[in-house]
């Protein structure tokens, strides 16, 4: 029966510019969007069409027009997941392709899981044994990531907060169940009230982490950035070019420890958590002023480091420093500064370090595009691991909250129509498992799909 | 000297409830089966509390009962009072607890196992296990005798080094006196298999005459009997009934205990087994619970033909003189002669995590073990697993794959995959807790989910399926019609639902609709619902559960959906997991140890986390 549902997910890489799609499979998935979807041409439906033809629309929320799309019909099993597909095909930006996405799920789609197409394909018959094998392989290679990833996913308070609200639930679990097996030292006489309070209280907490999830959804997402360097190599200014440039500032929030800031942008479609010091727009050198182990630290966190050198500066002491920290991390060089007589020998660098080294001028911009390009190929040929699968699990934890919610209000229900306190647990559980999936503690639904997550989301 | 010789399929070891139920089910398979016993008057016998079922318990009985066991058809010989528990709770807490008449209820056994084809009682201590490499081959008995087999179901209970205790006094006895088995421990230990000692404990037996009734609140049998087994009806079964009697502990027992508790064998050191911490003596509750100034006693007959009273709740090893004093001191005992004394029992056990889930050693073709041998704890839990055992036992030799109930099918695979699965460090009890699924596990509908694999095994007979399948069909087709019934709004309805408490309907409705309102039933609808036909009474019941708790149903259905995914994932028994990269190293020895059978028991072993079972996935290619 889970087979049956429709699954949505967006397809394409995190590209700003262009075209971006929302693959939409299962038995419903045409019957969803002709819901959100307004054909330009009066009186056409996706439902009429027949397999591999488009109309052209809107994508409208309500009364509320968010996109431009054209909407691309596939029939089953003429399709990758050999069900019934829909492609929506709209103006990219990550930004509303989310929108949209959310706006799916909301008109009765199921976030995919990584990897849930493919998955499809592969029950479907579409992919062959050896499709299937490589597929496999490839698995294999990366699943010691995989299988901590699920656990770290989620760091910090709002994975604390979820562990207390399932305290709570497995508690009072814990309470009903031994009074049904032990009613002589376990009173159930006006459980239900107490217990009704504390469901309402923690629906009402559940309702709040929601709406964090959502605001602090990109922070959690973008990929942890550090920008390393010597006093006055350009720092600043790199910053300020990448945060000038970016088209889509999504939050800007201080972070955990009050000492560093972060800033999330979106470059050329990758998110990025560019981590820096508060210090640093003062004149002290982040080097200098909390020293080698704090830089130690916050690389500790990174998946890319930008190493800024001054070009106009001969490397010294705080240069060599900085390049005995750099092994074997993900790393670009950017020798800045080409606005100004170059004193720094590029080759000495590249064969140094080995890294991409890109020479830029932050003051000036040029370059900048080069740096952009060396960031786009890191990304996009799978050296940096962060990618749209991050992004999804995060949408896929949301609805887990909905559903932990759906069940508390199941619980509420039944103590209103005095239900044997039995039959409480059924929804308290069904929560508990929701929360535990999101942190990773309990089995999901479909272990397959979790293996399946192993690999790329559009595929 | 020349020496007895027989040969045989299947040996079962021990004619207590695991034994019997193991020994008639092979034998009822068309096995040639033997059953050894250390006394022809202990089969089946009742060493602690007189009664059959209780909470979860009861389930037990009735999917035993819907499978073609024998458990639930002798308690409704032999009961004397009968009573469904927990009926203000949900139905899934239901319980049907029988008292028995102890000595009725051993009697009845040994008659059904003495007039069962193709088997054979026998008293007799068995001594050894023989096995040829890692194969089965028979058992010794103390006498001399050898007798061959293809399977070997160890049942032995409590008696395996068994020695009884109280006080400063211990004998060297199973229980009631009967003598223990104290070579086979031996034998076992020389095949490589570990054993381990755990301890139960019973309480003291009262003469009825020296007991004031008037100072105790009377708890009669139900006026409506459910029977145990689906094959009997009411009428079938309907007798005067027996009461029991419940009173108290108070504060001057519980300092009694207290200033003697030094003098209990536990505290002293004397007794090393590990007890249930879930049947817990009347002193370990005392220590457990400081606060509570009273506990639950329970004044049980023991039989029609004797005067022995049992003292439910206050189970004890305390010395003698302890005893007088802590029983005198409950209103209505006060003048209380002991006819036996309470005692604690030890006894050699096994830890089960080295079966597989079909009660089959890993380490031994044809060695089967069930019931508190294994671990367990309650003549229930025993014979759920005799069961299992005798089944299984006959199906390999026969060749046929194991029948394995899963935690969705039956209150008995929860027992047999928490025994193989969980290490249990005492003595395991079956609890309503236990069952994940248990909307979907009730004593009502043991039938429905079971009566389908009893006949598969072929312990359900033409007669009884058809009338099963008759039964089932008539729930469906009540269903059915209920839900193409619509009543209007009309003037008769409306008064109807008036006269009844219940809104007035808005828009037209089903009669099922109405049924599913918390206020109406099946039963209170019956003036608007003019054409139904008369129905039995297990059917209406099965039509107001469906309908009344359909949500729940439905969504534990789902929950069980999940749960199959990964049940349905075998594992294939000759895995080597230290082929399988990146499992943490606990896991790697938890799965080593245990070797599941499947990627769901793997995920249930405590030590095994989902980032492990991912990983385990991965490896299977799955």
């Amino acid at each position: 029966m889970f087979q049956k549902d429709t699954i949505a997910a967006i397809a394409t890489g995190m590209t700003n510019a262009g075209i971006g799609i929302i693959r939409v499979s299962g038995a419903e998935s045409i019957q969803i969007v002709d819901s959100i979807f307004h054909a330009k041409q009066a009186g056409k439906t996706l439902v009429d069409l027949p397999g591999y033809s488009a109309l052209f629309g809107n994508i409208c929320d309500g009364d509320c027009v968010l996109d431009e799309a054209i909407c691309l019909v596939m029939r089953a099993p003429n399709s990758y997941t050999t069900e019934d597909v829909v492609e929506i095909q709209c103006h990219g930006g990550i930004v509303m392709l989310r929108r949209i996405l959310e706006l799916v799920i909301r008109s009765g789609a199921r976030a995919a899981e990584p990897g849930e197409f493919t998955k499809r394909a592969f029950l479907g018959g579409r992919i062959d044994i050896t499709q299937a094998e490589s597929v496999m392989d490839m698995i294999h290679a990366k699943n010691e990531l995989a299988a901590r990833s699920s656990a770290t996913q989620l760091q910090g308070k709002l994975s604390e907060k979820i562990k207390a609200l399932r305290a709570m639930i497995l508690n009072h679990i814990a309470y009903i169940e031994s009074a049904l097996d032990d009613p002589e030292n376990y009173s159930l006489e006006g459980y239900s009230e107490e217990l009704k309070l504390q469901v309402e209280e923690t629906i009402n907490q559940v309702k709040a982490l929601l709406s964090t999830a959502e605001e602090g959804k990109m922070i959690k997402e973008g990929i942890r950035t550090v920008i390393l360097g010597k006093p006055n190599a350009g720092k600043s200014s790199l910053l300020n070019q990448l945060l000038g440039e970016e088209r889509a500032i999504v939050t800007e929030v201080a972070g955990t420890t009050r000492d560093t800031l972060e800033e999330d942008v979106v470059i050329q479609g990758i998110p990025l958590k560019i981590i820096d010091t508060a210090g640093i727009h003062d004149t002290v050198d982040i080097v200098e002023k909390i020293g080698v182990d704090k830089a130690k630290n916050s690389m500790e966190e990174a998946d890319l480091i930008l190493y800024v050198v001054d070009g106009a500066r001969p490397l010294d002491d705080d240069d060599m420093q900085i390049m005995s920290l750099l092994k074997d991390r993900k790393v670009i060089t950017i020798i800045n500064k080409i606005d100004m007589e170059q004193v720094v020998d590029k080759e000495w660098i590249t064969s140094k370090l080995h890294t991409s080294v890109v020479e830029i001028s932050a003051k000036t911009g040029d370059g900048v595009q080069d740096l952009y390009e060396c960031l786009k190929n890191l990304f996009f040929h799978g050296k940096l691991t962060m990618n749209d699968e991050v992004y999804i699990t995060n949408l896929r934890h949301k609805q887990g909250l909905m559903e932990t919610i759906e069940s508390l209000q199941r619980v509420l229900d039944s103590i209103e129509q005095q239900m044997p306190e039995d039959f409480l647990t059924i929804d308290l559980m069904a929560a508990y498992e929701q929360l535990g999936y999101i942190l990773g503690e309990s089995l999901g639904d479909d272990l397959a799909n979790e293996i399946f997550s192993k690999f790329c989301m559009g595929k | 000297m020349p020496q007895i010789e027989e040969t045989y399929d299947v040996v079962v070891v021990g004619a207590g409830h695991a034994g019997c139920e193991a020994a008639l089910a092979a034998a009822r398979m068309g096995l040639e089966t033997i059953i050894f016993t250390v006394s022809m008057d202990s089969v089946a016998m009742m060493p602690c509390n007189p009664n059959v079922g209780g909470s979860s318990k009861g389930h037990l009985v009735r999917e035993i009962d819907a499978l073609g066991g024998e458990m639930g058809k002798n308690i409704d010989k032999t009961y004397i009072q009968s009573k469904m528990l927990n009926e203000s709770k949900g139905p899934a807490v239901h319980s049907l607890r029988a008292q028995a008449d102890k000595a009725e209820y051993s009697r009845a056994m040994r008659m059904v196992l003495q007039q069962t084809d193709h088997l054979t009682l026998r008293q007799a201590e068995v001594s050894g296990i023989m096995a040829e490499g890692s194969t089965v081959t028979g058992v010794k008995t103390f006498s001399g005798g050898t007798y061959y087999a293809k399977a070997v179901i160890l049942c032995t209970g409590v008696y395996l080094k068994a020695r009884c205790i109280h006080g400063d006094v211990s004998y060297p006895t199973g229980p009631n006196g009967l003598q223990a088995a104290n070579h086979l421990t031996e034998s076992l230990v020389n095949l490589g298999i570990p054993v381990r000692r755990f301890k139960t404990g019973t309480p003291a037996r009262i003469d009825k005459r020296s007991i004031d009734f008037s100072k105790m609140e009377e708890q009669k049998g139900d006026e409506r009997i459910v029977p145990f087994s689906f094959t009997n009806t009411e009428e079938d079964i309907k007798r005067d009934q027996v009461s029991c009697w419940l009173t108290y502990t108070n504060e001057t027992t519980h300092s009694i205990i207290r200033s003697n508790i030094d003098r209990s064998p536990l505290f002293s050191g004397a007794i090393e087994g590990t007890g249930p911490r879930y049947c817990p003596s009347i002193e370990d509750k005392v220590m457990k619970f400081p606060d509570k100034d009273r506990h639950q006693v329970f004044i049980e007959p023991e039989g029609e033909y004797t005067n022995e009273m049992y003292v439910g709740g206050m189970s004890s090893s305390l010395p003698e003189d302890v005893q007088y004093a802590m029983y005198r001191s409950v209103p209505g005992l006060e003048h209380a002669k002991i006819v036996r004394n309470a005692y604690a029992i030890e006894y050699d056990c096994i830890d089960a995590t080295q079966l597989k889930p079909s009660l089959e050693f890993r380490q031994f073709d044809g060695l089967f073990a069930a019931g508190q041998f294994n671990g367990s704890s309650g003549y229930e839990e025993a014979a759920a697993q005799g069961f299992m055992a005798g089944v299984n036992a006959a199906r390999k030799i026969q060749g046929k794959e194991p029948v394995i109930l899963d935690r969705s099918q039956a209150y008995i695979g929860v027992l047999i995959d928490d025994l193989v699965t969980k290490k249990t460090m005492e003595p395991y009890r079956m609890m309503t807790s236990r069952a994940e699924y248990r909307l979907l596990l009730r004593q009502d509908n043991a039938d429905l989910r079971l009566t389908d694999i009893g006949y598969e095994i072929g312990l359900i007979d033409e007669e009884r399926y058809a009338k099963f399948n008759a039964k089932r069909s008539t729930i469906e087709s009540e269903l059915q019609r209920l839900e193409s019934i619509t009543v209007g709004a009309n003037k008769e309805i409306q008064q109807f639902l008036e006269r009844v408490g219940s809104t007035p309907l808005k828009t037209a409705a089903t009669l099922a609709d109405l049924i599913r309102r918390p206020e109406l039933s099946y039963e209170l609808i019956a003036p608007i619902d003019k054409h139904r036909q008369e129905l039995p009474a297990d059917v209406i019941e099965q039509v107001n559960i469906n309908l009344k708790y359909e949500g729940y149903i439905k969504r534990q259905q789902q929950q069980v959906e999940h749960f199959k995914k990964l049940e349905k994932k075998m594992i294939p028994s000759d895995i080597d997991y230290d082929d399988v990269h990146n499992l943490r190293k606990e896991a790697r020895q938890k799965l080593k140890a245990i070797r599941p059978a499947s990627v769901g028991q793997a995920s249930r072993i405590s030590g095994v986390s989902p980032a492990d079972i991912s990983v385990l996935l991965i490896y299977l290619g799955m």
